[in-house]
């Protein structure tokens, strides 16, 4: 286990190089440059902006000063359009807004989708089971950025119940809407997951001798079935992390949240290369390390697994 | 639909002649002739032989292909995905043609006749405010028709779906087909490195290659937008194709080819990736909503299809821009996409279960 984990920490930190290696790649490879819009500015100012951004040294140095910042100091630089914002105060200030709305939505996820696809798979073909599998296909088809403006439609512009946009701190009425529009997609796969991870467990030899003991209905389930139909919900936790960040790109654009997701958009927009590179290798550590942490409450849930 | 499945499971094992609802051509093989058979007595073990391989040959008769279509007809949900896909892409093609040949405007037209403040209206809601066939879907801020921008729009999200996907086809069979059959250290090094781009926030770079290399014609942008999304969707399509060329690349036909001394290249490419198209088909159709999700996903934000190009993610986003005012600007085009995807999705699962009934259900 201990071997597996280093082993895996091993591949994680060069995966993390290529990230950033890769976006660093992408901004110098693209044509034109942050400093200059429409206008050309004059040569003296040009090369001044060049030497103080260290753009006029070679490409190889360039990479390696930033490099040593990200790796050697954690220092990701400073915002060329925030002035004065370092990146790292950006992210700790954004970061607190996207991981409430991602974790609270990833658990209203978990507890309607188990709940859902439990229903579905104990009642295997009845109207329960194709109404909430019909509901999941549809949560899947239905793009959030066209459900959230709906919600907001209904619920904001035309019962007055919620809000329909910003930030008003974690415990304000403002999170509801942009929980609930992130969490659809998750609450249809998970759901599917879980009916077909149950429906298997239930056909299963030990399920049987549960039942044959004498176990209760509510204890085969719980206490069995559950356990082992809810591994591929467990596996899918990695990857519904990778969707859960960009989908949280579209929702705090939605509901003008000042989160994590946003600040990229507008970077990306804004061509502030420092805030880009330090963002998405934040988002790339962030996901490599969960996937660890995945992999690593597998081992424990699974007895059959074995690194 | 589960129902379904499970009975075109059991039905899948043996295909019974006497069932078969497509027809094949039954008395041809049914009544041997006899002249071929009339050579003697020593003959007569021969005459079962060609009785049993002809009966064989019916039966393989109903092709993996035939058999599957006929599964997915029985799929009510399955039928009414494909249904509903053939009608938004016959929509979509032919859709803006006919609109301007009955009411003689193309999806771009600004009416300039009368300067009204608010050109936006209602779905059935002519300029006058009374009832009128001509908007269905109403009209945009500029007073484009909604109906003809949406089906244009479509012709643009369907069009990236299918060629994106194409391309991660491309890339995904030939990258797994040759890993599976090189297999040994070539293989793990190549799957290693799929496994190190599976955890890469891909949307994110995506979103990075789109903004920095911004194309300034909205043909250069779409071209961008098929390499970006292309090239990083062919992942799973690799593992899937890596997986069945294992399996596969240890039997009998792939050691004759060997044999016969076909190279490595023709038997990755004629004898291998043939045997694996069930699987392929299966897994494309599920790609073309996931791509074209994500297209919708990056043209609302702005990354994607630009102006005057239009796909229904940038209707869409141009719809948010006005929604408590004019819904039925993102209304429309939004359950347009949802219904396509919708449709897409309950196809693909459809015939992944009627081209492999034991791969069911994820």
């Amino acid at each position: 286990m201990i071997r597996f984990i280093i082993k895996r920490l091993l591949v994680t930190i060069p995966t993390i190089l290529v990230v950033i290696s890769i976006t660093w790649g992408l901004i110098k490879l693209a044509p034109g440059n942050f400093y200059s819009g429409e206008k050309r500015l004059p040569p003296t100012i040009e090369q001044n902006i060049r030497a103080k951004y260290g753009l006029d040294k070679p490409w190889y140095q360039q990479y390696g000063k930033m490099l040593w910042q990200i790796v050697g100091h954690l220092d990701f630089g400073t915002s060329l359009k925030y002035e004065g914002q370092s990146v790292n105060s950006i992210i700790a200030r954004s970061l607190p807004v996207s991981a409430a709305v991602g974790l609270l939505a990833y658990l209203l996820a978990l507890v309607v989708g188990i709940t859902a696809g439990s229903i579905a798979a104990l009642k295997q073909n009845s109207k329960w089971d194709y109404a909430s599998m019909t509901l999941a296909m549809l949560g899947i088809s239905l793009p959030n950025f066209v459900l959230g403006p709906i919600l907001v439609l209904v619920f904001s512009l035309t019962l007055y119940w919620l809000p329909p946009s910003r930030w008003d701190g974690f415990f304000s009425r403002n999170i509801i809407l942009p929980v609930v529009t992130l969490s659809a997609i998750y609450i249809a796969y998970i759901a599917r997951l879980t009916r077909a991870g149950m429906l298997e467990v239930l056909r299963s030899d030990y399920i049987r001798t549960a039942r044959a003991k004498g176990l209760s209905e509510k204890d085969v389930v719980i206490k069995h079935a559950l356990r082992g139909g809810l591994m591929p919900v467990v596996s899918y936790t990695g990857p519904a992390l990778a969707f859960l960040l960009t989908g949280t790109v579209v929702v705090e654009k939605i509901f003008a949240l000042p989160g994590l997701g946003n600040y990229f958009i507008q970077a990306s927009l804004n061509r502030d290369e420092p805030l880009i590179i330090g963002i998405v290798a934040f988002i790339a550590i962030t996901l490599l390390l969960m996937n660890l942490l995945v992999d690593i409450a597998y081992a424990f849930l699974d007895p059959r697994v074995r690194y | 639909m589960d129902e379904n499945s499970l009975k075109q499971a059991s039905e899948s094992g043996v295909v019974e002649p006497a069932l078969n609802p497509l027809g094949t051509p039954t008395e041809a093989v049914a009544e041997p002739d006899p002249d071929t058979i009339s050579l003697g007595p020593e003959m007569a073990i021969a005459e079962g032989d060609v009785r049993s391989a002809e009966q064989t040959q019916f039966v393989q008769g109903t092709s993996l292909w035939k058999d599957a279509w006929r599964r997915l007809l029985k799929n009510k949900l399955a039928l009414f995905g494909l249904i509903v896909v053939v009608l938004v892409t016959l929509a979509s093609i032919f859709g803006p043609t006919l609109i301007k040949m009955t009411w003689g405007f193309t999806p771009d037209y600004v009416p300039t006749d009368k300067p009204a403040l608010v050109k936006s209206f209602p779905p059935f809601t002519g300029p006058d405010g009374k009832f009128s066939w001509t908007h269905p879907m109403g009209t945009d801020n500029l007073g484009r028709d909604q109906l003809a921008r949406v089906l244009q729009g479509g012709q643009i999200s369907l069009f990236v779906g299918i060629i994106s996907t194409l391309v991660s086809l491309l890339i995904g069979v030939s990258y797994g087909a040759i890993a599976g059959y090189l297999g040994g250290r070539i293989d793990s090094l190549m799957m290693r490195l799929v496994d190190v781009l599976y955890s890469l926030p891909y949307v994110i770079l995506v979103i990075v290659l789109l903004s920095m290399f911004r194309s300034q014609t909205p043909r250069g942008q779409l071209t961008l937008l098929f390499v970006a999304i292309g090239s990083v969707s062919w992942l799973t399509m690799a593992r899937i194709v890596r997986g069945q060329v294992l399996s596969l690349k240890n039997q009998e036909f792939v050691l004759a080819a060997r044999a016969t001394g076909v190279t490595a290249p023709r038997i990755i490419f004629r004898h291998l990736v043939p045997n694996t198209l069930g699987p392929v088909v299966v897994y494309a159709t599920l790609t073309i909503p996931q791509i074209m999700l994500t297209e919708a996903f990056l043209s609302f934000l702005g990354f994607g299809v630009q102006p005057p190009l239009a796909s229904w993610g940038s209707l869409a986003a141009d719809g948010v821009q006005n929604i408590a005012i004019f819904p039925w600007q993102l209304i429309f085009p939004g359950v347009t996409m949802a219904l396509t995807l919708f449709s897409l999705n309950f196809l693909g699962d459809g015939l992944r279960d009627a081209l492999d009934p034991q791969m069911r259900r994820v």
